[in-house]
């Protein structure tokens, strides 16, 4: 229903022309949107799609081009219902504007994998829509009707074999109506979609010609670095401006609410003005806070009387009546998302508009707060988003926009404001940290009778959408268990919101990057303790042919699941759906007894996304979410002391490097179930799957990430 | 006035001598493939060529290249089999780190035109990259590295 709506209204919303913002300077630095421009000699019927009389298609775009490859896989949606001819399409990033919000939320981001599953009927019908036209128009030419003419690469063919190019089309498709709803294709004539490509971006990065966010360059522009809190809630008390403006080429220095903003006419030169400040900060929140404290909190926490999050059945009395019952309990540390390009933004605000240049996962929140500083209406907002270097969250937060902002119209110039690796460190929402503690029964045939599990966690949502904490429940810190892929009739699920000074915030699949470690590792230790095996087990408590279910199959058929593995090694299964995809991952593994090290020699993943769109990216998302997953599960921790962030740089953050990354397999499934994600589904399962292995072979069970290879080591050896 | 040799050009600038490499490059001469990421020669994104070898722009300072070469990616030719390789493998994610890590294994490649999957490794263990593209750019140095010796 919603998607059919969908589909019906966005193709007459998108149409309306929005006025184009005109600022006095006649800076033009990137692509200006036709969605909010003039076009000439162009066909443009909507936002999404241009058509030149040179035969070039233009797709223009509304997500950020984070690495995912979605600018290219939107891109082979639109042209696959266009018909168009691959070699002259062109993607191209818009300004930020209406029709590119998310149809399901109203605010252009590119977050929760959504980039094509939230707008598949949207895409498809966008290109669907432009090809009818085309149609439309040289069937007039020719005098006949439209049904009987087709469309095939960039051409529409007459019954006698004629054809016209869409390009010599364009003027008189521009004339016409745009079609509400465009017939759209079957898969089975698919000759884009599911097809191998080259990514379209890739040819400039390799190049070296992408300009990120960091590499802006407006003219007259300055360079600002900002010192921030060193303990949380920390405010400067005195500082030395004079000693900052000492150095060479720094041109000002602002001291903002709870922040001092040094100026410059080149990077170097602001970081070294900042370093001149001498600042006096107020003691903070908790200057006691540290990791050891932090661990008591959550401990005592634990113990708390938990909201409830979901209650079906009487789980306790299952438990009470089970032929077994096993427990476990569970810690999480903070994760940084150290994305490599560290955190910026470039802003010029003018009397009549406002310009900004970000590598940003949230263009509407960022115009919104861009507003609200200059006073604008969101339309004098012009905002270009450029590529960025990795987001995984981050970059959906809006300090950095508010901060150019406010430096831009305080100064009267143009403004990039650039974080230090330590900046990008210590001011990161983290993925926050968790505990929690799970105990759940098996009946005398080894099935589950029931599950009670309770969360204790920071809340992501009380800060970013409060009105979806209901009830005390942030539903982001208990999806994987509340919505676990098994069916446990009697489950109970608890969560405790612990309030810290520590600022969390969306971090690649969120919840479920700890829930399902927690969910799957304990499925291993119940079919441990049911003498069954670990696929045979979680098959037994899964939908017959659900899309987990057929993932699992996929997997176990895929790793030779009933295969003996190679001598001296073990295997390990993890299973999870998020995002409206499955995945899952079996890890092969030895591990020195002597040493507790652990390797990872193999990675076997299998994943249904639905209609699998570009079915190399859906291999680069795999690969790249099982190395970053293995990094959080052998490397990462966010270090906490005097009240702040002690960890600083990649020495005391070390992500996996080259001599640990494993082969990875991935196997996409020929699915018969809707689209779903592709971002954050690989990440996981693959921890779990690795810990399974490890379970396997020494018959412990690692409960706190990253893994402690001590406790592997065993004793006299 | 600092002049540099920077992929066949040469470039005159004023800046203070022990300004980083890296800001010079970036900042006085536009050229924006050279990253800034750690600032302290840990993750390699900001390698260039000095005179063949791979050295991280951040952490030397500009008097330090006077006599030297540089070479950044654009420096490559388009037909350079470590560009080549990176597309047909298509390795980079947000690629961000890749000018840097292409330019080590320039330099990796000259030393050891026919590494095993160990030396690469081993060669390649000191540079980071977020998105997870590390088993493309394993499959990426074993390409270039056929082509090189063929």
């Amino acid at each position: 229903m919603k998607t059919e709506m969908t589909r019906r209204t966005f193709l007459q919303k998108s149409s309306l022309v929005v006025a184009a913002a005109v600022c006095s300077s006649e800076i033009c630095l990137l692509n200006i949107s036709p969605a909010r421009g003039q076009t000439g000699g162009t066909f443009k019927p909507h936002a999404f799609v241009e058509i030149a009389a040179d035969d070039t298609v233009t797709v223009w775009l509304g997500q950020t081009n984070l690495g995912q490859g979605t600018h290219t896989g939107i891109s082979m949606v639109v042209a696959e219902e266009l018909d168009a001819d691959w070699k002259n399409v062109q993607a191209k990033m818009a300004l930020a504007a209406e029709p590119f919000k998310n149809p399901y939320w109203n605010a252009q981001l590119t977050g929760g994998s959504t980039s094509i599953r939230h707008r598949w009927d949207m895409l498809r019908s966008a290109g669907a829509a432009a090809r009818q036209m085309l149609l439309e128009a040289a069937a007039r030419q020719w005098d006949m009707g439209a049904e009987k003419c087709s469309t095939e690469k960039g051409r529409v063919i007459h019954p006698d074999g004629r054809s016209l190019r869409y390009g010599q089309l364009v003027a008189a498709a521009a004339r016409l109506p745009v079609p509400e709803n465009p017939p759209l294709k079957k898969p089975k004539d698919y000759r884009i979609i599911g097809s191998a490509r080259d990514r379209l971006d890739i040819p400039d990065k390799v190049a070296g010609r992408t300009k990120y966010g960091i590499d802006m360059a407006v003219p007259g522009m300055c360079i600002a670095v900002v010192a921030r809190r060193p303990r949380f809630g920390a405010v400067p008390e005195s500082y030395d401006a004079q000693a900052a403006k000492g150095v060479k080429g720094v041109v000002e220095v602002l001291p903002m609410a709870d922040k001092i903003a040094v100026c410059a006419e080149t990077t170097y030169a602001a970081i070294q003005g900042r370093a001149k400040l001498n600042i006096k900060w107020s003691e903070g929140t908790d200057p006691q806070l540290d990791n050891t404290k932090l661990e008591k909190l959550f401990a005592e926490h634990l113990q708390k009387p938990g909201a409830v999050a979901q209650s079906t059945g009487d789980a306790s009395k299952a438990l009470a009546g089970a032929d077994v019952t096993l427990e476990g309990s569970y810690a999480f540390p903070y994760l940084a998302h150290a994305a490599l390009e560290p955190i910026n933004c470039t802003a010029h605000v003018e009397k009549d508009c406002c310009r900004i240049w970000v590598p940003t996962q949230g263009q509407t929140a960022a115009q919104l707060s861009a507003a609200a500083i200059t006073g604008l209406p969101i339309e004098k907002i012009d905002l270009m988003t450029t590529p960025a270097g990795g987001g995984f969250g981050l970059r959906g937060e809006t300090d950095p926009v508010a901060d150019a902002v406010t430096i831009s119209k305080a100064l009267n110039r143009p403004v990039k404001v650039m974080w230090t690796r330590e900046d990008d460190f210590a001011n990161d929402y983290f993925r926050p940290g968790s505990v929690s503690r799970v105990e759940a029964g098996l009946d005398e045939q080894g099935h589950i009778t029931g599950w009670s599990q309770k969360v204790a966690a920071p809340s992501i949502l009380s800060r970013i959408m409060p009105q979806h904490v209901k009830e005390g429940i942030d539903s982001t810190s208990v999806q994987g268990i509340s919505d676990m892929v098994y069916t446990i009739a009697k489950r109970q699920v608890e969560y405790v919101m612990m309030e810290l000074p520590i600022p969390v915030g969306f971090w690649r699949s969120v919840g479920y990057s700890t829930t399902t470690y927690m969910v799957e590792t304990f499925m291993d230790e119940l079919a441990g303790a049911a003498g069954k095996d670990p696929v045979e087990f979680r098959l037994a408590h899964l939908e017959k042919d659900s899309r987990p279910y057929r993932t699992l199959k996929l997997l176990a058929e895929k790793s030779g699941w009933g295969d003996r593995p190679v001598q001296g090694r073990t295997r390990g299964i993890a299973l999870g759906s998020c995002f409206g995809s499955s995945a899952g991952h079996v890890a092969e593994i030895s591990v020195d007894r002597q040493s507790g090290r652990v390797t990872v020699h193999k990675l076997i993943c299998a994943v249904d996304c639905g209609p699998a769109v570009y079915p190399d990216a859906i291999v680069a998302q795999m690969e790249g979410a099982a190395v970053m997953a293995l990094s959080t599960a052998f490397n990462e921790k966010v270090h906490f002391s005097g009240g702040g962030v002690k960890t600083a740089n990649y020495g005391t953050y070390p992500l996996l490097t080259m001599s640990a990354v494993p082969e990875v397999e991935v196997h996409i499934a020929d699915s018969i179930h809707t689209i779903g994600g592709i971002g954050e589904p690989g990440v996981p399962t693959v921890a779990p799957a690795v810990a399974n292995a490890i379970f396997t072979t020494t018959g412990i069970m690692l409960r706190e990430l990253p893994f402690n290879l001590d406790m592997l080591r065993q004793a006299g050896s | 006035m600092i002049s540099l040799h920077v992929n066949g050009k040469k470039h005159e600038v004023d800046v203070a001598p022990d300004t980083p490499l890296l800001w010079v490059l970036r900042d006085n001469l536009g050229i924006t493939s050279v990253k800034y990421a750690c600032g302290i020669a840990l993750c390699g994104v900001c390698t260039v060529l000095l005179d063949g070898e791979a050295v991280r722009s951040c952490s030397i300072s500009v008097d330090y290249v006077l006599d030297g070469k540089i070479i950044t990616v654009e420096g490559l030719p388009e037909d350079h089999p470590v560009k080549v390789a990176w597309i047909e493998k298509q390795v980079p994610q947000c690629g961000y780190c890749q000018p840097g890590i292409m330019l080590q294994t320039v330099d990796f490649l000259q030393r050891q035109p026919n590494p095993s999957k160990e030396q690469i490794n081993a060669a390649m263990d000191d540079v980071l990259c977020r998105c997870g593209s590390h088993p493309r750019i394993k499959k990426a140095i074993e390409m270039a590295a056929e082509m090189t010796t063929k």
